[in-house]
């Protein structure tokens, strides 16, 4: 299983696609440019919405009219971020593929994008399911003081993987 | 001017110096998670503004005010750009005569400059006229000339800033 992922590697870098990346000096840096925006419209996004979770900011604004307004940034900046990093992939696959911190930071972002997607769909029946009781209100608190440490480990193990050895 | 420059270099050099910076140098695993910092802070300090920058754009929001999307965003703007701008700092220290020769980290601190000049600019001149416009979903061309100039400037910093990384001469 390793080795074949070895292998995919080593063809996937000799493409023409992944040389031409590689003796273009601008394009990784561009693309993780491009990338990091991509972050940024994410993180601020989520910032804003776990904070109305948590309870900290906007309470006058109801979960879901935040909700609502935020999100959909994150829905449309994820499609940017999986293109962008394919592209950084296709150039350096060995850089991710096979790197620990790259397959951690898939895992959290299933988690943390499945999580979101989980608190979203409610409020498309029911506007006011996160504020209808107690209990609610509570476990949107708890899930905003989850949510946000998620997203930011994300960022974390991004910048990580430059600097953890290939396995 | 010599002498002022022969100044500079001497105190990048005693910056260098400084136990935190040889620590941040020496250690293997302080960069790493001071710039982590880092990139966190910045995806914040951009991403918030950028919700303003949009806001004024008359791109996003339009059912909220101007001065509630500020409002609401600056202070989370803020307290990230000192979170970037200490741990910035640390990582600058670390190998400050390289970073201070490095065209990328130049233009990066002047195009943050801009966005400073920028936003003074909108606080001075466009702002307070916002009570006749913030409602409204569309805003006018001034307001639409700050968020766009904002926007351009925050993006060109966020290049800058990867850039260094792949121009940057290692610490010797």
């Amino acid at each position: 299983m390793l080795r074949a992922l070895d292998a995919f590697c080593t063809q996937l870098s000799s493409t023409p696609l992944s040389q031409a990346i590689q003796i273009t000096d601008w394009v990784i840096p561009a693309v993780q440019t491009l990338h990091i925006l991509a972050v940024a419209a994410v993180i601020a996004a989520i910032l804003m919405v776990d904070l109305r979770f948590m309870g900290f900011i906007a309470r006058n604004q109801s979960i879901a009219a935040v909700a609502n307004r935020y999100l959909p940034t994150v829905w449309y900046a994820l499609p940017v971020l999986l293109a962008s990093g394919a592209t950084l992939i296709i150039a350096e696959p060995a850089r991710s593929l096979q790197n620990p911190v790259f397959w951690l930071k898939m895992c959290l972002l299933i988690l943390a994008a499945g999580g979101t997607l989980l608190c979203q769909l409610p409020l498309r029946k029911h506007l006011g399911y996160w504020e209808e009781s107690e209990s609610r209100r509570r476990k949107a608190r708890l899930i905003g003081f989850l949510s946000l440490p998620l997203w930011i480990a994300i960022v974390f193990a991004g910048r990580w993987i430059a600097y953890v050895q290939n396995t | 001017m010599l002498r002022e420059l022969s100044m500079l270099g001497a105190a990048l050099r005693y910056l260098e110096e400084t136990p935190i910076a040889t620590a941040i140098r020496e250690g293997d695993t302080l960069f790493p998670w001071v710039e982590s910092v880092h990139v966190l802070a910045l995806t914040v300090v951009i991403g918030s503004i950028g919700l303003v920058d949009l806001r004024l754009l008359g791109l996003r929001s339009g059912d909220r005010s101007v001065v509630e999307t500020t409002a609401e965003a600056l202070p989370i703007t803020w307290t990230a750009f000192a979170i970037a701008v200490v741990t910035g700092g640390l990582l600058f220290s670390s190998n400050a005569v390289a970073y201070a020769h490095n065209v990328f980290f130049q233009a990066k601190m002047a195009l943050i400059a801009c966005a400073g000049l920028n936003m003074l600019g909108y606080h001075l001149l466009v702002g307070r006229s916002a009570p006749s416009w913030h409602t409204a979903a569309a805003t006018p061309l001034r307001a639409r000339l700050v968020g766009g100039v904002s926007l351009a400037l925050w993006i060109a910093v966020a290049a800058c800033g990867r850039w260094i990384g792949f121009t940057i001469d290692a610490p010797t």
